[in-house]
């Protein structure tokens, strides 16, 4: 039969293992796996933001005296792969904990590997409530505010409308579900008075932006909730302008501000809309002057969201493994739960109740200036006002 | 009233790009009978060349220029692709210069990305297409009108084109009966660049006209290339006017669809392409394909069973793949225990296209059923693992049998394209119905059972039910049944005629394929531990596809080397570099090259010229080889 086949594979197996052998003892190594090829927008800036991380960590005599490593691999954007990557990382590489991550499934994926496994894990990215609430772990900790805690935010400035009747357009998976679902419970509760008049639900970056807009302007809202982002959003814009679909009409929408989305839309920036966002020019802290000018030094370019993303998660996991003081993962654990350490956008805390992080986001409107978008009016919002109460997460939270 | 209006044109534009790139897919498949899977990728280069022409030319003359220019650029390149590239493997056996297009594809994908940076990008608005014109209170795009106006003035240049030029007269009677056209003397080779290049040209300019309104992007090339398959099929491949129809119904149907159902968008294209190959087995203006004339590539090496010696051989190739837990690592051995299971899914694949003659698009819907099975099985009945294992792949087999009995109504691509469709059907159901399978955040936590938990133990078992199933699907082939299968598939009027129910034959081949993707799905779950609707998805049923057309699909299980071969380099490269799809898909284009009959099928040929040229004995090169088989 084919068996001798095997032999081939099993030789490439081992080629692939061997391949990559462990540095030097003394390093701690930190294994890192995102969606490189699929989302080169996102991941890029996240990776110099990372790569910023470790050499400033290093040049300040690393973590308790030992060199930090950072081993990056890509997931290709599918679960089943970024669950391989995790793997060698884990088995081969023989990482302290895994970090990275940015789609919902694949940070859902590699949490539940974590779990399995027993190995700590930091996502980045994934904004899922279900990362620490629906299927959260006691390994799984998770740095963006998620998607519950964005809608809040949104919610807050956008009950304050005078918009009675909404519609949504929203991407048909999970992320855009789950965001239109919240910001519907969130924004009722708070205005009773307010009717849903229409949703759409074009595939994930297949919008048909012409009559998705025709059929929104159809059902006559005085407010839209966008939660598109990328391309989809470029078209929907672009098809929304010319038909005149955001004239007289409030928007609110996710993730628009952040400059991986608003830097392509150029002139054709909407005016006016409530977004979530990063507005790097803007922000006058300390801590981020510095984190700032670190950046533009080293690259020559200006930080995206995934930029601070890339950088505070490496700079966690590094507090982490320096507080434990060890990397076994049940002390990593301990560690993280509850403590607090400075970001560019502030201090932020690790909750012990569901491990997310109390990184903030910035809420302002979008507005064009010389030709580009920008955020005006940003105001940040901590992100440990906007979680529910602590019998709500219990509640939420599967037991461990 | 007249919001109705503004939505049909609102269609009846977004039909207009759908259809620039569906005929230019239909053309060359019609003459060259080419599955150009990089279709999409030259639709995409169109744009991203046109970006960087409308940005450095101004002026209205500068934008429209730069469209065409853009386009011509493309149609170029497409020239090359032909010459250097598909001009070596028109006799390759069919559906392989799928395999060369899909490299091309790969390559395009990380090079857009090199070249023009991640970022997204937005051109310029088309000077004169700016605004809307208002029509009863309801704004129309002015650019929409360019673009409806467009598409019936492409036809009809096609048309004219086709209609009353001498060029237009042989591209026709190629795509009759293209060995007729060589016999009369015409020179193919021209023919087959220049029709190439006419099809490239239409997909660049459908890309270069999405500037004003689209982003330019490295995925732009997967979002339409399906999609456009789709439409080409409904129309009736290579009929020019079909492709325009059906553009504009499923158009329509999309911009109509989601005032009703918003969530339509999803799986409507493939809905309708199902309904319409059922009802109308050739598209709704496609003709009957004229039986192809067999190439006798097929019956100059009669398959035979394996001799005792190079059972022996194949014995021991297991015996030591079984040693592996004793040397190697847990990483190494869970990658071992994957490429066990990709070998699973592949040989099933091929036994359907290489025995049964039937090449199914839509083959990771079995082995998703397979994964979605355990699932259940685990996770909501929890049951034992040893009677998931047992039962996990029935939903493949029903899924099987279900979808089988309509898709082996059909044959050739219609057959591949409707296999398709109910995979995408499929996976939409997996995608949508978030209260049982938990949409695209999946089913989570189906871990083995302690005895199967360890890397080792886990290898064990993928590799044991790896080779049971690699024996029984060869015991099957040499099987009076495989025989009646082979005879299905080298003619199908002949082994009616001898007394064989062909449909049944291919049916209950459809089934087996099926139901041993589900086992191969079954064990994947458990591998990974949770089930995504990405095991239904599109891109593992090609990846199912390259494996078994690497391996040869003209061998009786090539797809044992297909699999291991592209499995392994893929999990090395993607771990190695960033680059993994340029080099992946360089990879593959060379070994179209040099190995035109895929790797196995290959070196089987330099095997038997070897027996040829030296007597029979042990010639030691060979030896190996046929153990391999």
């Amino acid at each position: 039969m084919r068996a001798r086949n095997y032999f081939v594979g099993a030789a490439f197996a081992l080629l692939a293992g061997g391949m990559a052998h462990s540095a030097m003892a003394q390093d701690i190594k930190i294994g890192e796996i995102n969606s490189y090829s699929l989302l080169p927008a996102f991941t890029e800036p996240y990776r110099k933001g990372w790569q910023l991380a470790v050499e400033e960590i290093n040049a300040a005599g690393g973590i308790n005296g030992k060199k930090l490593v950072v081993v990056s691999k890509d997931d290709g954007g599918k679960p089943a792969d970024a669950q391989t990557a995790a793997n060698e990382l884990v088995s081969s590489e023989g990482v302290a904990m895994l970090t990275g991550t940015f789609l919902s499934n694949i940070g859902l994926a590699v949490s539940d590997f974590a779990n399995q496994k027993k190995v700590f894990f930091l996502a980045a990215e994934p904004l899922t409530d279900a990362v620490t609430w629906s299927k959260g772990n006691k390994y799984t900790f998770r740095l963006r505010p998620s998607n519950y805690m964005q809608a809040a935010m949104l919610v807050e400035a956008a009950a304050k409308l005078p918009a009675k009747r909404w519609a949504t357009i929203a991407p048909n998976y999970e992320y855009g579900q789950s965001a239109v679902a919240v910001f519907k419970k969130l924004m009722s509760e708070k205005r009773p008075d307010i009717q849903w008049v229409d949703e759409q639900w074009p595939p994930q970056g297949k919008i048909d932006a012409g009559p998705v807009v025709q059929a929104v302007a159809a059902a006559n809202p005085e407010a839209i909730l966008n939660v598109t982002f990328g391309a989809d959003l470029v078209k929907l814009v672009r098809e929304g302008n010319t038909r005149g679909l955001f004239k007289g009409r409030e928007v609110v929408s996710f993730l628009t501000g952040e400059p991986e989305y608003l830097d392509p839309l150029k002139e054709e920036t909407p005016e006016g809309w409530i977004v979530t966002g990063y507005p790097w020019y803007s922000i006058k802290t300390p801590e981020h002057d510095a984190f700032l000018k670190a950046y533009q030094a080293k690259y020559s370019d200006y930080p995206r969201l995934g930029s601070i993303v890339g950088y505070q998660t490496i700079k966690a996991a590094a507090a982490i493994l320096a507080k434990a003081g060890a990397t076994d993962p049940e002390k990593l654990i301990a560690a993280a739960e509850g403590l607090s350490m400075p970001s560019p956008f502030g201090e932020i805390t690790f909750r012990k109740i569901d491990h997310q992080s109390t990184l903030g986001a910035y809420v302002g409107k979008t507005a064009l200036k010389d030709g580009k978008g920008v955020m005006v009016d940003s105001v940040y919002k901590k992100g440990a006002d906007y979680l529910p109460s602590d019998a709500e997460v219990e509640k939420l939270r599967p037991k461990d | 009233m007249a919001f109705y209006v503004v939505q049909f044109l609102t269609g009846l534009a977004s039909a207009a790009s759908l259809f620039l790139v569906a005929s230019g897919l239909s053309i060359i498949f019609g003459v060259t009978r080419i599955v150009n899977f990089a279709h999409g990728a030259f639709y995409m280069i169109g744009a991203y060349i046109a970006f960087t022409l409308t940005e450095r030319l101004s002026g209205a003359v500068g934008f429209w220029g730069a469209i065409v220019l853009a386009a011509l650029a493309v149609a170029l390149i497409g020239v090359l692709v032909e010459m250097v590239l598909l001009r070596r493997i028109y006799h390759a056996p069919e559906l392989f210069q799928l395999l060369a297009t899909f490299g091309l594809t790969l390559m395009v994908e990380d090079l857009v990305v090199l070249i023009w940076g991640p970022d997204d990008l937005v051109g310029r608005r088309a000077p004169g297409f700016r605004g809307a014109i208002d029509f009863f209170g309801q704004n129309i795009p002015s650019y929409d009108l360019f673009l409806i106006v467009l598409s019936p003035v492409v036809l009809g240049i096609l048309w004219l084109l086709f209609q009353r030029t001498r060029w237009g007269v042989l591209v026709r009677a190629a795509t009759q009966d293209r060995d007729m056209v060589a016999a009369l003397g015409v020179n193919q080779k021209w023919l087959f660049t220049s029709v190439f290049a006419v099809g490239v040209f239409l997909a660049a300019l459908g890309g270069a006209l999405q500037i004003p309104r689209d982003a330019v992007h490295h995925a732009m090339d997967l979002r339409i290339i399906v999609e456009v398959f789709v439409v080409v099929v409904i129309g009736g491949l290579g009929s020019i006017v079909g492709a325009f129809v059906a553009a504009v119904l499923v158009s329509e149907l999309n911009a109509f669809g989601i005032l009703i159902f918003p969530k339509i968008s999803i799986i409507l294209v493939f809905l309708v392409m199902a309904v319409v190959l059922i009802v109308r087995p050739w598209g709704l203006f496609g003709k009957p394909e004229a039986a192809a004339r067999k190439t006798p590539g097929l019956t100059v090496n009669p398959w035979r069973p394996l001799t005792s010696n190079e059972r022996l051989a194949a014995l021991a190739a297991l015996v030591v793949a079984a040693t592996l837990p004793l040397f190697a690592g847990n990483y190494a051995l869970t990658v071992g225990s994957e490429i066990a299971i990709f070998v699973i899914f592949a040989v099933s694949l091929h036994f359907l296209m290489s025995v049964g003659g039937l090449a199914s698009f839509g083959h990771a819907a079995y082995f998703g059923l397979g994964a979605y099975g355990i699932a259940f099985l685990a996770k909501m009945a929890g049951l034992p693992m040893i009677v998931c294992l047992l039962l996990g792949p029935l939903l493949g087999c029903m899924g099987a049998a279900v979808f089988g009995f309509f898709a082996v109504q059909l044959s050739g691509v219609y057959f591949a394209m409707l296999t398709l469709a109910f995979a995408q059907i499929v996976w939409s159901i997996a995608f949508q119905w978030v209260s049982v399978t938990g949409g695209d955040n999946g089913i989570l936590g189906v871990w083995p059972e302690k005895w199967a938990a360890s890397p080792s133990n886990f290898y064990w078992l993928a590799l044991g039910v790896a080779a049971l199933v690699t024996i029984a699907l060869r015991a099957m082939v040499f099987s009076p049944f495989g025989y009646a299968l082979r005879a299905t598939r080298d003619s199908l009027l002949r082994s009616e005629a001898v007394g064989i129910n062909a449909k049944r034959i291919q049916w209950t081949a459809f089934v087996i394929a099926g139901t041993t993707a589900g086992i191969g799905g079954a064990l994947f779950a458990y591998l990974k531990g949770s089930v995504f609707p990405d095991n239904l998805g599109i891109s593992l049923s090609v990846d199912a596809l390259v494996m078994v057309l690497l391996g040869g699909v003209e061998t009786v299980s090539g797809a044992v080397i297909g699999a291991i071969v592209y499995k392994a380099l893929n999990i090395w490269l993607v771990s190695q570099t960033d680059l993994s799809k340029l080099v992946l898909g360089g990879f593959i284009v060379l070994i179209v090259v040099v190995f035109p009959k895929g790797i196995v099928g290959m070196l089987e040929m330099l095997a038997q010229r070897r027996r040829k040229a030296s007597p029979p004995g042990s010639p030691l090169i060979a030896k190996p080889i046929e153990s391999a088989e």
